[in-house]
């Protein structure tokens, strides 16, 4: 039985605390009227364009990402917790990556595999020994998070190089306030809509050294066809800085320039949504026509600050993930206080036999994968699929990493029967600079098909609003 | 600004002001078919000539009739000009830049091309073409509004602006000349109830038919036409008043990045030329000459801003 975050563990009637005021609201509210509320909000969803492209696909098949009305709760004592665990976790990791691209302590002292992190495609050796401003890796970050019990939280994934999701975090809100302005007076809602000044501050404060001017700022896009490109131009706009694509950028005169209609402009800081591999492709994929030939070495210079830096994908790798509680000891000397989801490393070897003996009752993803692709949800597959994975994760062990199926805590969604539980996660998103800035809340996924465990847009998800509620 | 951005807001505007001009010469043609001695086909095809269609359309028809001729201009995602073509053009140019597109105006722009393709096979089926007619012209007024109300007067303005009226500018020039023989002087004499009927389609082809009258109060000649659609300061889709349109639009621009750039004396020439012409003198030389440079003249204007503001980077 899964926790409810509205309904507590147990099967008594009361709403628990953080739910109390949305729950009267919704027994308040005859039926068709919440019906009609979210039919309106998916209306103003289409109509402003928030819709995330299909790849390949025409304008036809963008589609939306189904948004559910009724706000995900967090209360301020349990965001405080979170709080502070996200930071700890944020900081580690940074401080991971400066030291594997650098003195790479940690390895010396055994305490994460070598051959892991050298061997890691997200490694990139050409980072060896650069500075990135203020020592910083991975400015922006998502932490992924779920929910067992009233006090169980544990951290799935951390997303280091471009988590996506912010724009639906902001416009989640905007749709509800427009939608259920009583709601936002009887209850106190940290807002979110600092998040555009607080990244545009992130990134100003990341520019090179001694720049005499302000800093110029620029989204980097793939552009129109990408899947996220609505967030791309979303923060672009929030921030009033441009969106360019590789083909408005050059480098010449050992400077990044982008081309306006007054000629050659110097650019900055370039906050990339291209992926390391694309960057550049003098230095990485040589056919790649999305980033900047000869970036790389302006960046390696100084010249130009990449955010996230190109190899922050080595500290969300999830084979590097089992490690994160000895690097946050490691790094913090002190004890996470954010756990992990166990995971079992099926390059080891007693880790595999239990993976493959025990299969149907866990979850096995690719190391590799993302977007909930590649993986296995064991207790409800059936036995062919699992056959089918056995199989796979026998022929390439390294490849493979499994949990247990974990009870994700359940908020309650509206469904044509009323309300209904259906399982959540969470994405709070961090900011790292000259300090670290949390958006108080974050974006909730949840799994629309009963029972379901998948919670990611490209696999049937939906989102939330959601709430931390001010003391 | 990226040059790439003021290149899409330029087409973008452009294509929402053909999609506006597409509507309104189909209402017209339409309207003439209905009149009892027009020919049908001839109509059309001077209705296609006024929108450049002509040869797209004989390309793919043999037969000109009202419901192929509207199929073709209305829905048809092979013809780059039909509305529905200039729709989702004007919206991808705009979703490349949602950046510098307000959010009105996203949305007045994505709502009309979200509804038209249902409406408008459903006005064809009812033959209720004249309220989609009226809903396409009501829906550009709502996107050039959500504009000009809220979108920053700085370049972004200005890229757009010129983009409105040069489209503006050829497609007036267009509709004139195709029916420039209707407005000689000695064609007064051959006159007639078909002549009054398709001076009275050029004007309503660009919403003129009534102010006409207030402008031209006396001494009703087929000439005031080209005359208050030409060179008239008053009348909004001159090609005198466009062109001050684009000149502001070109200071503007020249004001904001401290230049004197080459389109903006072309423009400015332009405007001179149109403001000492009268059609006395236009008609001397050569009313159809007199177009035919606007438009070419008006194509090279384009290509030096394109050139000027960096447009392909």
């Amino acid at each position: 039985m899964a926790f409810d975050e509205m309904r507590g563990g147990g099967k008594g009637k009361r709403p628990r605390e953080p739910y109390r005021a949305v729950n009267a609201w919704v027994e308040g509210q005859p039926g068709a009227e919440l019906r009609r509320k979210s039919a309106h909000a998916e209306q103003m969803f289409r109509r402003t364009g928030i819709t995330f492209a299909v790849y390949g696909a025409e304008e036809a098949s963008e589609r939306l990402i189904p948004f559910d009305i009724i706000p995900r709760i967090i209360g301020a004592p349990e965001w405080r917790r979170l709080a502070a665990g996200i930071e700890q976790r944020v900081r580690a990791l940074n401080a991971f990556m400066y030291d594997i691209y650098h003195r790479q302590e940690i390895l010396r002292a055994g305490r994460v595999p070598t051959d892991l992190v050298i061997q890691n495609a997200a490694f990139i050796p050409e980072m060896m020994g650069a500075e990135p401003p203020r020592g910083i890796y991975s400015h922006i970050m998502g932490i992924d998070i779920v929910r067992t019990g009233e006090n169980e939280f544990f951290v799935l994934e951390d997303n280091t190089r471009t988590p996506s999701g912010v724009s639906y975090m902001l416009e989640n809100r905007e749709t509800m306030m427009h939608m259920c302005p009583d709601l936002f007076s009887t209850n106190r809602v940290a807002p979110v809509e600092r998040y555009p000044e607080d990244l545009r501050a992130t990134l100003e404060s990341v520019a090179p050294a001694n720049l005499d001017r302000e800093p110029t700022i620029v989204v980097l896009t793939p552009g129109l066809h990408n899947a996220a490109y609505f967030e791309h131009s979303f923060l672009a706009d929030r921030m009033g800085v441009e969106l360019v694509e590789g083909q408005d950028l050059v480098v010449t005169g050992g400077r990044l320039m982008m081309k306006t209609t007054q000629g050659l402009q110097q650019v900055d800081v370039v906050y990339r949504r291209i992926d390391d591999d694309f960057l550049d492709p003098l230095v990485f994929n040589p056919t790649s026509v999305l980033g900047v030939p000869g970036l790389f070495d302006l960046y390696r210079a100084g010249r130009v600050t990449i955010v996230n830096a190109p190899g922050a994908g080595i500290a969300d790798d999830k084979s590097i993930y089992s490690y994160v509680p000895e690097i946050i000891e490691f790094y913090t000397g002190r004890p996470p206080i954010l756990q992990n989801v166990h995971t079992y490393n099926c390059r080891r070897a007693d880790d595999l036999a239990y993976v493959l003996e025990n299969m149907a009752d866990l979850v096995v993803k690719e190391v590799h994968g993302s977007g909930g692709y590649g993986m296995l949800v064991g207790p409800t597959s059936t036995k062919a699929q699992v056959e089918l994975f056995q199989a796979k994760v026998k022929a390439d062990p390294g490849r493979y990493i499994a949990q247990p199926t974990l009870a994700l805590s359940t908020c309650p969604v509206l469904t044509d029967e009323g309300l209904s539980p259906r399982h959540v996660d969470l994405r709070p998103f961090v900011l790292l600079g000259d300090r670290m800035r949390l958006t108080p809340g974050g974006l909730t996924r949840v799994a629309l098909t009963k029972g379901s465990l998948v919670v990611n847009s490209s696999q049937g998800g939906g989102t939330k609003d959601t709430w931390v509620l001010e003391e | 600004m990226l040059g790439r951005t003021a290149n899409d807001l330029f087409w973008m505007a452009r294509y929402m002001e053909r999609a506006e001009n597409i509507a309104r010469l189909l209402e017209v043609g339409h309207r003439l078919t209905l009149l009892p001695h027009e020919g049908g086909s001839a109509e059309w095809r001077s209705t296609l000539r006024s929108a450049g269609s002509e040869a797209g359309y004989l390309a793919r028809h043999s037969v000109i009739d009202t419901r192929t001729v509207v199929d073709y201009m209305l829905l048809d995602r092979d013809n780059p000009s039909s509305v529905l073509s200039c729709l989702a053009t004007a919206r991808r140019n705009a979703r490349a830049q949602r950046t510098a597109v307000t959010r009105d105006m996203w949305e007045a722009l994505n709502s009309a091309w979200m509804e038209f393709p249902a409406r408008a096979a459903a006005a064809i089926n009812a033959t209720a073409l004249p309220d989609l007619f009226d809903w396409i012209r009501d829906r550009s007024a709502l996107f050039r509004g959500a504009l000009l109300n809220t979108i920053l007067r700085n370049d972004t303005f200005w890229f757009t602006q010129l983009g409105t009226f040069l489209e503006r500018v050829d497609n007036t020039a267009r509709i004139l000349d195709v029916k420039y023989y209707i407005l000689l002087p000695e064609n007064e004499l051959v006159g007639g109830g078909v002549d009054s009927a398709q001076w009275a389609a050029i004007l309503r082809s660009v919403s003129a038919h009534r102010s006409f009258r207030w402008v031209y109060r006396d001494a009703f000649k087929p000439w005031h036409i080209a005359d208050f659609l030409m060179l008239n300061p008053q009348m909004p889709r001159s090609l005198r008043s466009s062109y001050g349109e684009i000149v502001l639009a070109l200071q503007g621009l020249a004001c904001a990045y401290d230049t004197t750039p080459p389109c903006l004396t072309m423009a400015e020439d332009t405007l001179g030329h149109l403001t000492v012409s009268n059609m006395t003198r236009i008609l001397q030389s050569g009313l159809h000459d007199f177009l035919q440079n606007v438009i070419v003249g008006n194509n090279r204007l384009a290509n030096e801003i394109a050139t000027e503001y960096h447009f392909n980077g």
